[in-house]
């Protein structure tokens, strides 16, 4: 039953009208968890054959169980995410201080479109970005990490030879996450008050003092869930990875070898084309591993953003 | 604080009063002369590099970031001497955030630079007329791709405007309680589903139908479907909360009924904002590879029917074309540049379009 008038003690004639619309509003509402409930659902019924199938006769697991396949997966996954969350979160930051607090107002919504333009480029492209211009380019570096860093376990080498190593799947992940980190921060930046603000500057404080004080004791939550969002892009993608990385499976920390561990969304689109009988059970398997991670990525992000909105002064 | 610190330039003005707010600060043109001086001392250095070594050639990469670096330090030093140390971090920090932003920008100009660069080659009639039916090299198009891309679009569309809308007008205007406060969780939660995951989670449901190894249009739509439901109901969500509450209660004083001042009160006001973000909701589908690659599988051939075989897109085009590259291997590879480079022209029309609308028709809120 739906009330439409909540202080009314006598209640609205329901119109054949209204029922059909508020109905057809609620149904539409329930499908959407309905939804939700049969991806999980379909995915579940579909990995069960892998896991109760010989693992000697799925031809994809080379004589492992399924849990030695999709392990190294797992890890090349996680790190993957974490290296790109890495390198993100800090040029993200920086880049919504830069147009929330520094760059001149006029110009201040236009730089925001700009990095909004990175959001727009399929991630196809940044594959094919990635593995063309990127890889070759980057090689050198590895080269010269290799022979002056070489003592770093994450940069032992030896440096791989097309530049098309797990760092450079990373780059790519960065770049593409950088945009949403950015929005979301900006947004928290600016809700800042502005009489923090005014109030630290007028005791004299320098913009970074300021910013130290008022901006990001203020935004820590929004950061936090920012980058949590982007971890779960990060973890998802699927397409950049997929074109840029030549994987070898297993697990090495190594970041700048050709031996690279494969994420679990591009082994999907790898090996999916041509996989046949039980082996797309284990890819479906593998696909409601990575569900699983994001979900639980995701539910945090979103409960440290509704926190922040109940506590801070914002809204 | 920082008067102890009074440089000998002040003495220059003599038997005028020393200005107490303008002493112990850099001019403006300090910052912007030390940058220069340091590239130029990086580039030399280069150079001298370059010249010493003929094979090495100039490393114009590694002497700009030097160059950066060292501007960095300097000026850092610089005000640490004249401004004291709060200022020299201030203005070290405004270095590294400015920075920032232009790094980010790299990325961006690169990636558009070369796609245009070599998308151009086979930007031609042939493209947009061909489809890649027993083409083996040279020549071919992606008419086929793009027949796919708009047919599973327009079906993703259909499914998902309708749900999407109806479930944000249930949030906005209907919903109390705990189921819109599930729903509006669940479908925060549906924002970060994986676009692999939809896809498979399509290739499972049609499984289930007709059996293994099916390959269906309709299963890369409700896949695209599964992605952009949640895209539309937060963005119409957002923009049925822009209406004022005013002309609700303006309505219901009339009399007019619950379902009328839904239809004819609230939907017309926001029609602006919604189309925008449906707009953009499709432009954010449009690209997606994964999900397709799984659900809708790819062809050469040219496919109208959505419930009948394989269907290729755009993106599935350029994916293709990357990966599984044939004899002539450049031929494959200038497809794929063009085939990225009406991808991002299509989805920056569409942007722009949003954009246009939103700003043309939008309603004037403030008075």
């Amino acid at each position: 039953m739906t009330a439409p008038a909540p202080t009314a003690l006598i209640p609205a004639k329901q119109r054949p009208g209204d029922r059909l619309f508020s109905g057809s509003a609620l149904v539409a509402g329930s499908l959407i968890l309905a939804v939700l409930a049969a991806v999980a659902a379909f995915l579940v019924i579909q990995s069960v054959p892998a896991v109760t199938t010989d693992p000697d006769d799925i031809s994809i697991l080379r004589g492992a169980n399924i849990v030695e396949y999709i392990g190294p997966l797992v890890f090349g996954t996680v790190w993957a995410a974490f290296i790109a969350l890495v390198l993100a979160v800090p040029v993200a930051i920086g880049i919504a201080l830069f147009i929330s607090h520094y760059a001149p107002r006029r110009l201040a919504q236009g730089l925001g479109y700009i990095i909004d333009l990175l959001a727009a480029v399929p991630s196809v492209v940044f594959g094919l970005w990635g593995g063309n211009v990127l890889a070759p380019a980057i090689q050198p570096l590895y080269t010269w990490l290799e022979q002056n860093l070489g003592w770093i376990p994450l940069f032992a080498g030896p440096a791989s030879g097309t530049g098309r190593t797990i760092l450079t799947a990373s780059v790519v992940l960065a770049v593409m996450i950088l945009p949403i980190i950015t929005a979301i921060c900006r947004e928290v930046f600016l809700q800042t008050p502005v009489l923090h603000e005014e109030a630290a500057l007028a005791l004299g404080a320098t913009r970074w003092e300021m910013i130290r004080m008022a901006v990001l004791p203020f935004g820590r939550a929004g950061i936090v869930s920012a980058s949590m969002l982007g971890l779960g892009r990060a973890l998802g993608e699927t397409m950049a990875v997929a074109m840029v990385l030549s994987a070898s499976g297993g697990i090495t920390l190594n970041l700048i070898s050709s031996s690279n561990p494969s994420t679990i969304a591009a082994n999907i689109a790898l090996s999916f084309p041509e996989a046949y009988g039980v082996n797309v059970n284990v890819l479906i398997a593998s696909g409601l591993v990575l569900f699983a991670i994001t979900l639980l990525v995701n539910t945090i992000a979103r409960i440290i953003v509704n926190r922040r909105k109940d506590f801070s002064g914002a809204n | 604080m920082s008067q102890i610190t009074a440089p000998p330039k002040t003495g220059e003005s003599a038997g005028a009063m020393p200005n107490s707010y303008a002493t112990g600060k850099l001019p403006k043109f300090v910052p912007w002369a030390i940058l220069a001086a340091s590239l130029v001392v990086t580039f030399a250095i280069f150079a001298l590099f370059a010249a010493a070594d003929p094979e090495g050639g100039f490393n114009t990469a590694a002497a700009v970031f030097l160059g950066v670096v060292l501007y960095g330090i300097v000026l850092f030093v610089v005000a640490r001497m004249i401004e004291g140390t709060r200022r020299a971090k201030d203005r070290l920090v405004t270095t590294l955030v400015t920075l920032a932003f232009l790094i980010a920008l790299l990325p961006l100009i690169s990636l558009l630079s070369t796609v245009l660069l070599n998308g151009t080659a086979r930007f031609d009639l042939q493209f947009f007329t061909n489809s890649m039916r027993s083409v083996v090299g040279e020549g071919g198009g992606a008419l086929h791709a793009i027949t796919g891309t708009v047919l599973m679009t327009g079906a993703a569309a259909i499914i998902s405007i309708p749900i999407g809308l109806m479930t944000s007008i249930y949030l906005v205007e209907y919903g109390r309680g705990r189921l819109a406060q599930a729903i509006t969780f669940f479908v925060d939660v549906m924002t970060g589903i994986p676009s692999i995951v939809a896809g498979l989670f399509a290739y499972t449901l049609f499984v289930i139908i007709f059996g293994p190894g099916v390959r269906l249009g309709v299963a890369g739509a409700i896949a695209l479907a599964v992605l952009m439901i949640p895209v539309v109901v937060r963005s119409s969500e957002e923009m049925l909360r822009l209406v004022p509450n005013e002309l609700r209660e303006a309505a219901f004083a009339l009399g007019v009924p619950k379902w009328l001042v839904v239809l004819k009160v609230v939907l017309p006001t926001s029609i602006a904002g919604l189309t925008t973000g449906i707009m953009l909701s499709i432009s954010r589908v449009i690209g997606e590879t994964a999900p397709l690659l799984v659900a809708a599988g790819y062809t050469n051939n040219m496919n109208y029917d959505l419930f009948d075989g394989r269907m290729q897109s755009l993106p599935v085009f350029v994916y293709s074309s990357y990966v599984s590259q044939g004899t002539e291997a450049q031929a494959y590879l200038d497809r794929a540049w063009t085939g990225a480079l009406t991808l991002i022209l299509i989805v920056m029309a569409l942007n722009l379009l949003a954009r246009f609308i939103a700003r043309a028709f939008s309603p004037k809120l403030s008075r």
